[in-house]
């Protein structure tokens, strides 16, 4: 069972990450913590934080992309102002500006997925090191190997794919 | 866990797929029990094996990308958590 105490934990800790990063949770804390018990719960059941608002398959390579945060929130938060769970919102909806609405679901079948994952690798002749794309964020790196954690939005090292 | 009825006013045959761990499927599920109608609901994430299987075949007819929740309500089916929606297809103004 995932006690009140690790929501309240893991609720300041991604406060504190977003915030640094230029993101925002919902407002709505009690919405939110609802959604960090369900971010624990699933992290008890998997071993990671898939996200609460998806079937998740349990296969850790087959949910990467919707490990939180997933591969969608900042093409979400920027068509709807709100990621798929409304974890993270925009500006404009965090500031009361804008109102939540639904997010329609981005992802697709997890076959045309893995097709894309295996779109290929485009090299450019000349680069001194290859670049890393974090798929959550875009952050891009040009180092030999991606970092352990993106310093953007702490996505982990395999969410990152070769960009050039 | 199978499917659980709620009891209520009878608002015709009213279910709602959903994931326990899931905020909009308790807004819904919430709003269900503001309105005080009849209905069955199930977590999807909480079955296993043939049983999981059977309740995704069910959900796919109504709602092929399989998102929760999906209510069914006197055969409309609302994807999401759309208040307005869910209380028309309901019978509630």
């Amino acid at each position: 069972m995932v006690s009140d105490e690790d929501v309240e934990q893991l609720y300041q800790k991604l406060k504190e990450d977003a915030e640094s990063a230029g993101y925002h949770l919902n407002p709505d804390r009690s919405f939110v913590m609802g959604i960090v018990r369900g971010l624990l719960t699933n992290m008890e059941r998997f071993g990671y934080m898939a996200c609460p608002c998806r079937l998740p398959s349990g296969v850790r390579e087959e949910d990467l992309d919707i490990i939180c945060p997933c591969d969608y929130r900042d093409q979400d938060l920027t068509e709807y102002g709100a990621c798929y769970c409304a974890l993270y919102v925009s500006e404009r909806v965090a500031r009361g500006e804008d109102e939540l609405r639904p997010v329609p679901e981005r992802r697709g079948s997890r076959q045309g997925t893995a097709q894309q994952r295996q779109v290929g690798e485009p090299k450019i002749a000349g680069l001194s090191k290859p670049v890393w794309r974090c798929r959550v964020c875009g952050y891009l790196c040009a180092r030999d190997e991606p970092p352990e954690v993106c310093p953007i939005c702490k996505a982990s090292r395999e969410r990152f794919e070769r960009f050039m | 866990m199978g499917k659980v009825h709620v009891d209520g006013r009878d608002a015709g045959g009213v279910t709602l797929y959903a994931l326990s761990t899931c905020m909009w499927c308790k807004k819904t599920r919430d709003l269900l029990s503001k309105l005080g109608v009849s209905y069955d609901y199930v977590y999807v994430d909480l079955t296993s094996g043939a049983e999981r299987a059977g309740l995704i075949d069910e959900l796919r007819k109504f709602n092929p990308n399989l998102t929760f929740p999906t209510l069914v309500a006197n055969g409309k089916v609302i994807v999401g958590y759309r208040e307005k929606e869910i209380k028309s297809a309901l019978g509630v103004a």
